[in-house]
């Protein structure tokens, strides 16, 4: 089958604005809309960017915008789409070339809610203690591969007003850690989290939790976050 | 730009991480890698990693011993395999502590599931032995360590891409890289390298490797003079998911999976009698290849079924997400209720680069130390797996010998005085660079690659012979030829991808002649090295490793024993 992309354009050193660039491939149905992007790339115009890496949807690198919703290029089926493919970049993040943005904020609002496990207790000689109903709480969570999908489509995170919001994926990991078990720092992340900025930051919008690859409940689980913030400061 | 440093470690997957973080807090430690870390192909791993914890039915690390011996068909060096396997536990816990989200027993211990060419007993019956995290095992075991080391402010050069290995009076003094966001050229000095730059599948068509797994390390140390150790044992896992080639782990066998051919039959009844689904690798890969040839693949098709129709929706969504995902996604069908279709796919290399216990990695047969080098993970040799490898031995690999790696740097960078450097190594690179993005050509990057991808696929997969071997490496040749015309149309120096891939394109050229150079060598059939012209095992002859160097007149192959402490070699059968 033939397929068009109508494809986002810009080398912040070349070009004055950006623009949009037509393409035709010759594909099969079930082709991922990543190996159209790579056959433009090999056969038409080797300076389309973009990252990429496993193509199956277990990495996160290739989070891009298709026909306006944030995903993954390595997860659609060509047969799924009938007109012309938009492929745009991630928004909310700056544009360092054509389909590639610069994370380096994303990974900082990351590294703020101190993603690693904080123990206080010496571990015992073999492994702690964990019931699978406690590992269960925070199970999808750990699903998250930092694709950026999701706190790209966030409309808090989209307005100017509001940017400062660590987003729903920095409290994905947030909630993995404060939810389980194992971990002795609750105090010290609600108190990084009860913040205008941080848990409260969120709207209850739904975006992230309806373009999440890999189906993360992550409204679900930042409304929990803020219950259990909610419940520590009413604990009388 | 140039930059200082105690350790530089090249590669940001499990073995690179945990050398990072075994040494973060006694030396300058940078992590370059080609990717953001978390989208190293580490974290693609599904499955799990083996110790003998006995948490859910009794094991003995001594039956362990035996089953990574057997499965490695005897080629593996049981020294270092017994170093891996009696550290297993202390990993798993190491990593449990770290706070690794593993699946959990019903009385809150580890969970541990059954997997390929595990067993009690010395082979009797499979035995549950691999600690799992669901199907994504590598991805939390990758964050977690990733987390640790930015926990540790390790620095890292992350989209770099090493382009040389600096060596001055015979001791390695740092690496060259090519900043993809800059087109700058960087040196980064240091006391000692750790190469943990993971496999090569994408030199063949299909296969589970991810996009940046292109094994150009290998030809760069290649083209050093090192040796290259046991290049011919590539690892095809059975069930790619068809026709992509993506990972189904084995995990779905472990959880109780079969699978069937095109009249239904449990085929793997007839190949390997007494663990059927679960032998080893190599023996399932061509039990699967063997009923397509026969034309008993489905529909007549070159692939077979995996059936995971018995095992229960509450089974599969709990322990096989992430596969059951795949499968709705690239083929719309359900594994609740329709068999899935597989087919081998390129997957590891058990050879690489040869190292000591500790990771030194050595340039001759009698093992002579290349000073300030190290390599671990699936680009090195230890040798642990042999001709062939068990499921779940990877990860324990990269994280018994990315730890002993780090150890074994950390003492030795504490005697050393920074490196001086006399000569410009950037200036040459920088001249090479510029030639390459000059030269005019008539041919174009990608064509070459993708006959380079099936030439591999035809001649030196799971099924070889002498004749398909000499075909492919003429035709080899041939692509070498058509490669030093190439034009790189992209001159920019802003995410140059094209660039890049013309660079590895050459290394990987290097690489194949180098896999398929050992595969005709080695005149018998060991582990998943199969040779159809020598369809036996011949230990009086072939019971040695492969070390291939580079002279000026082609590759030559010099051979190095084999260190069996414990077990003999036997007949393999499963």
């Amino acid at each position: 089958m033939l397929v068009k992309l109508k494809i986002f354009r810009f080398d912040p050193k070349k070009d004055e604005n950006p623009y949009y660039q037509n393409f035709e491939v010759e594909t099969d149905p079930l082709d991922r809309i990543l190996d159209c992007l790579n056959r433009i790339r090999w056969e038409q115009d080797p300076t389309l960017s973009f990252r990429w890496s496993c193509g199956h949807g277990v990495c996160g690198s290739d989070g891009m915008r298709i026909n306006g919703i944030c995903g993954l290029p390595c997860q659609k089926l060509l047969r799924n789409f009938k007109e012309e493919i938009l492929i745009e970049p991630l928004p909310v993040f700056k544009v360092v070339k054509d389909l590639i943005v610069d994370l380096g904020p994303f990974f900082e609002k990351y590294h703020s809610i101190k993603p690693y496990l904080i123990v206080k207790t010496p571990p015992p000689d073999q492994e702690r203690i964990q019931l699978p109903a406690e590992q269960r709480l925070f199970e999808e969570a750990i699903r998250c591969i930092l694709c950026a999908c999701c706190t790209a489509s966030c409309p808090v995170n989209q307005r100017k007003e509001t940017e400062a919001y660590v987003g729903p994926a920095a409290l994905v990991r947030a909630f993995r850690y404060l939810f389980d078990s194992r971990d002795e720092a609750s105090n010290e992340r609600m108190g990084l989290l009860d913040q205008k900025d941080g848990a409260w930051g969120c709207q209850t919008l739904w975006k992230c939790t309806e373009v999440c690859p890999k189906e993360i409940p992550v409204t679900k689980q930042i409304g929990q976050i803020k219950k259990r913030i909610y419940e520590a400061k009413h604990k009388e | 730009m140039i930059f200082q440093h105690d350790i530089v470690i090249v590669g940001a997957g499990l073995a690179g991480l945990r050398a990072a973080v075994e040494v973060a807090d006694q030396a300058n430690v940078a992590v370059v890698s080609k990717v953001f870390p978390t989208r190293s192909h580490s974290g693609v791993a599904q499955g799990g990693i083996t110790a003998p914890l006995g948490n859910e039915e009794e094991d003995r690390w001594e039956w362990y011993f035996f089953d990574t011996v057997k499965g490695g068909d005897y080629l593996g060096d049981q020294d270092a395999i017994e170093i891996m396997i009696r550290d297993a536990p202390r990993a798993i816990y190491e990593l449990e502590h770290m706070g690794v989200p593993f699946s959990r027993t019903p009385e809150g211990r580890i969970a541990q599931r059954n997997f390929g060419g595990h067993t009690r007993d010395f082979g009797k019956r499979p035995v549950k032995r691999a600690c799992y995290a669901a199907d994504h095992t590598g991805r939390v075991v990758l964050d977690t360590l990733f987390d640790q080391c930015l926990r540790r402010q390790v620095r890292f050069y992350s989209e770099h891409y090493v382009l040389s290995l600096l060596f001055e009076d015979g001791r390695c003094l740092g690496v060259v890289t090519y900043d993809l966001a800059t087109g700058e050229l960087h040196l980064l000095q240091a006391k000692a390298v750790l190469l943990a730059t993971g496999g090569c599948g994408k030199i063949y068509r299909t296969t589970s490797n991810s996009g940046s797994t292109t094994g150009e390390i290998f030809s760069l140390v290649y083209q050093l003079g090192i040796p290259l150790e046991d290049m011919e044992f590539i690892q095809f896992h059975p069930t790619g998911l068809y026709p992509l080639g993506i990972l189904v782990s084995e995990a779905a066998r472990g959880e109780g999976g079969i699978l069937r051919n095109g009249l239904g039959e449990r085929f793997m009844e007839r190949y390997a009698p007494t663990v059927k689904d679960l032998a080893a690798r190599d023996v399932v890969s061509r039990a699967i290849l063997t009923e397509v040839r026969e034309k008993r693949g489905i529909s007549g098709k070159d692939y077979v079924h995996l059936d995971l129709t018995h095992l229960g929706e509450e089974k599969i969504s709990e322990k096989l997400w992430e596969i059951a995902s795949f499968v709705r996604i690239y083929l719309g069908i359900d594994p609740v209720y329709d068999p899935i279709p597989v087919q081998p796919t390129c997957h590891y290399i058990m050879g690489g680069i040869p190292t000591t216990v500790d990771g030194r990695v050595l340039f001759d047969e009698k093992g002579s130390i290349v000073h300030g080098l190290y390599a671990a993970g699936e680009c090195a040799c230890v040798s642990v797996h042999g001709a062939n490898r068990l499921g779940c031995n990877s990860l324990l690999d990269l994280l018994v010998f990315g730890r002993r790696s780090g150890m074994a740097m950390k003492e030795e960078v504490q005697h050393l005085e920074p490196p001086s450097i006399s000569i410009d190594p950037l200036k040459a690179m920088s001249e090479k660079m510029t030639r390459l993005l000059n030269q005019k050509g008539k041919e174009k990057i990608s064509p070459i690659r993708q006959r380079m991808q099936s030439v591999m696929m035809d001649y030196g997969s799971v099924f070889r012979n002498e004749g398909g071997l000499k075909r492919g490496i003429e035709e080899l040749r041939v692509l070498k030829e058509r490669y030093k015309e190439i034009e790189v149309f992209d001159k920019g120096n802003h995410f140059n991808f094209e660039l890049m891939e013309a660079i590895e394109l050459g290394h990987q050229l290097e690489l194949s002649e180098v896999i398929l150079f050992s595969a005709l060598h080695r005149r018998e059939s060991r582990g998943a090295h199969f040779r159809e012209d020598f369809p036996t095992r011949a230990d009086r002859y072939y019971l040695k490793h492969t070390l291939v160097y580079r002279t000026p007149k082609g590759p030559e192959v010099k051979c190095k024993p084999v260190k069996i402490t414990r077990f003999q070699p036997e007949v393999r059968v499963y």
